[in-house]
């Protein structure tokens, strides 16, 4: 009884000494002190604060907002100007272009071998066409064959390059990401060297090599080394090493072959990437220029791309109609297949 | 209490016989005590996986290597039973050779069909990109293609000592060096804006992907008209500001406009892969990170830039790959010889060519391999130690 007593005491004295009470205030007293008025004068104070400050932060927000549109938009004009100079100048009559832009041309080097003439005249920059006529494209389409022949040349290179590439980098990328050993990162290491390489670093080799295989100044010559270029490796690669591999267990208890999951799995699930590979090599490989110039001499085997760049100095008058076409088809790619691509293209840098 | 003092003592070192105190594995159990004792090695040396200590003890906490973190004390509670032994029948041993036999032939198996994969792609790179490689390295000891004499590093010092390639080298460089971080940032700032809750984010991503698809031809005729003497821009300079016409692909300004077309083409590509980044960045960390008062820059400092990592490595690396692309366009702009600070070291080799000078071109070409490979396996080795960061 008196052991009890006294712990109960020397809790007590502990707690008094800590401060430690076990009442809690009421919240209520707090305004129960105050009057009527007070307490209306206090809410009313309180209300105008947090107005205040919602409305400033909203002004902010908003004022942020403009200058971040007005940024965003400033730069996707940059962006757009030239493609609409392009197709809206393309209708326009080629004496018009001529007047306007022939100045250009009189004071450039690059091409002309009479050198620079400093004549000072300033162009004339017009987007709108005075006359819209389709004159530009009838001359180009049906005046001049050579076009034709260079832009089906441009097919006939870029196709199976594209096909090509993405076949072999489909069964080489999931190779790599399928088994990951440290000799083979040392190889997937020199691919991505390969990668960067300029082409002109391997140019004379790659000139000995096609002359002895017997494929210079033919298709081949850029094909096939285009084919196995590394480019598509490097990028597959890194989309196939985030396929789950329990996605790859399961399939292996379900006892699917290894061919099995290569097209049943690997493939379906890469298809994102694998379209927007196939955009960004299309693109790529249309816009040929060295290999061409170097491998085929005869200039009837060239692509547009180097043709293109040629015709844009003498014959202005249709140089925009040209342009138009050849960026026709890259453009449709890329409208009808912007959501893969984006999809495609995003999920390849994250690791 | 002695026995377990010297027993805790000693506990660190010995680690082959500490996990089978009492086992009564007869010694000359040879096939098992081998299969135990590997065990036990997998199980009680911690793993070295990287030279870092907390990447050694999270290994250890995660990989379930309970061993290195069993106390003796508790240690002492296993008991005999507690390890699998196995008896040295005949059968247990046919197994066991089977199961060698397995293990072999489904690595066999594995190799076999890695490389049934790779092969077309890694024929095809042998003939053309390996070949080639060592092709050039040979030439690039001769003193020319029709006198093959060894002429040790003669070329090499002709290459390094001629001023065309050591300006061509030095444009290249500055080139690669000012806008492929300009690139990186600018595209990261670009991501930043569109994500911060702007309207019509996605319009504003597929337009900035649009200068990707414009052709090299198309690029250039607009540059031509923009930036020539009597081009656009000139004439807008002289008219609004009053200011003397400039050439600008032959003045000291050709870089800068190389350098915005590089940017206007390739701005749009890396920002969507920022943004994709941008995207995957858990949102709690974000949130608690502003509730424990970080406010965005340090926000972006410690937490974004730390998942952004990897994209940056990865959008730098593809910078690059079209820094060096950028040369289509500068040729067709330009020409075989264009202003100085636009001659790159393409220019350098494609000259050399036609100007039939292999051996010099096969050594300037390996001396940029090297560059090339040294500045690549830095960028790889950083991204695998931010990685090994990110992991952790």
């Amino acid at each position: 009884m008196d052991a009890e007593l006294r712990k109960q005491r020397r809790l007590a004295a502990t707690k008094a000494r800590r401060n430690v009470f076990t009442e809690t205030v009421h919240p209520k007293s707090y305004f129960e002190l105050m009057t009527d008025e007070e307490r209306e004068a206090f809410f009313a104070r309180e209300r105008k604060r947090s107005t205040t400050a919602l409305k400033q932060r909203k002004i902010r927000k908003t004022i942020l907002t403009a200058i971040g549109l007005v940024i965003a938009c400033s730069i996707s004009l940059l962006a757009l100007v030239p493609i609409f100079f392009t197709f809206l100048n393309s209708f326009m009559s080629s004496d018009e272009i001529i007047s306007n832009y022939s100045v250009i041309f009189q004071s450039m080097s690059g091409h002309n071998s009479s050198g620079a003439t400093y004549l000072s005249r300033t162009p004339v920059l017009k987007l709108i066409p005075e006359e819209v006529t389709i004159k530009q494209y009838t001359t180009l389409l049906f005046m001049n064959p050579a076009y034709l022949f260079k832009f089906w040349n441009s097919i006939i290179l870029t196709l199976p390059i594209v096909g090509g590439q993405m076949a072999v980098a489909c069964l080489a990328s999931y190779s790599f990401a399928r088994y990951r050993k440290k000799r083979r990162e040392v190889l997937f290491f020199s691919y991505i060297i390969l990668m960067l390489m300029p082409f002109q670093v391997t140019l004379v080799p790659n000139y000995m090599i096609a002359d002895t295989l017997g494929i210079l100044n033919t298709y081949w010559a850029i094909i096939l080394p285009g084919v196995f270029s590394t480019f598509a490796i490097f990028l597959l690669t890194k989309y196939m090493r985030q396929i789950p591999s329990g996605y790859i267990e399961a399939a292996t208890i379900d006892g699917a072959t290894e061919w099995q999951i290569f097209t049943k799995i690997a493939i379906p699930l890469c298809k994102n990437a694998i379209f927007a590979l196939t955009i960004l090599l299309f693109i790529d490989y249309w816009n040929m220029v060295e290999q061409p110039l170097v491998l085929l001499t005869d200039t009837e085997l060239q692509p547009l791309s180097v043709f293109l760049a040629q015709i844009n100095e003498p014959e202005i008058g249709i140089a925009f109609a040209a342009s138009a076409v050849y960026m026709i088809p890259p453009l449709l790619i890329f409208l009808w297949g912007e959501e893969y691509l984006v999809e495609g293209i995003s999920r390849s840098g994250i690791k | 209490m002695g026995l377990s003092e010297k027993e805790n003592s000693s506990f660190p070192k010995e680690t082959e016989t500490r996990v089978r105190p009492g086992s009564q594995l007869a010694p000359e159990n040879k096939t098992t005590e081998s299969a135990a004792s590997r065990h036990a090695a997998v199980k009680t040396t911690p793993k070295k996986t990287r030279s870092k200590k907390r990447a050694d003890k999270a290994a250890d906490d995660h990989t379930g290597n309970y061993a290195a973190r069993i106390t003796p004390k508790a240690y002492e509670t296993l008991v005999p039973g507690d390890i699998p032994e196995f008896e040295d029948t005949p059968e247990r041993r046919a197994l066991v050779e089977k199961r060698k036999k397995g293990r072999f032939m489904r690595r066999l198996r594995d190799w076999g069909i890695f490389t049934g994969y790779l092969t077309p792609s890694f024929l095809g790179v042998l003939v053309f990109f390996f070949l080639p490689l060592i092709m050039l390295l040979f030439t690039s000891f001769q003193k020319s293609p029709t006198n093959t004499d060894f002429v040790g590093f003669r070329n090499y010092e002709r290459v390094l000592t001629n001023d065309a390639f050591i300006a061509a080298s030095k444009n290249t460089l500055t080139f690669a060096l000012i806008s492929v971080p300009l690139a990186v940032v600018l595209a990261l700032f670009l991501a930043m804006l569109l994500n911060s809750g702007l309207p019509g984010k996605s319009v504003f991503r597929s337009i900035l992907l649009n200068p990707m698809m414009v052709p090299v031809a198309s690029v250039v005729l607009i540059w031509q008209v923009f930036f020539s003497y009597n081009g656009v821009i000139n004439g807008w300079t002289a008219q609004f500001f009053q200011l003397d016409k400039i050439d600008w692909l032959k003045s000291q300004y050709a870089q800068v406009v190389i350098m915005l077309l590089f940017l206007w083409k390739n701005l749009g590509y890396n920002m969507v892969l920022f943004l994709a980044a941008l995207n995957a960045i858990p949102g709690e960390i974000l949130e608690s990170a502003s509730l424990d008062g970080a406010g965005p820059v340090k926000r972006f400092f410690a937490i974004k830039l730390h998942y952004l990592s990897p994209t940056i490595f990865f959008v730098g690396i593809m910078s690059l790959i079209n820094s060096f692309k950028i040369f289509r366009e500068v040729y067709l702009l330009t020409g075989d010889y264009p202003f100085d600070n636009l001659y790159m070291l393409q220019h350098f080799m494609n000259n050399k060519f036609t100007q039939l000078d292999y051996s010099l071109l096969s050594s300037g070409a390996i001396v940029m391999c090297i560059v090339m490979i040294i500045i690549v396996g830095v960028l790889f080795y950083a991204e695998s130690r931010f990685d090994s960061d990110v992991e952790e």
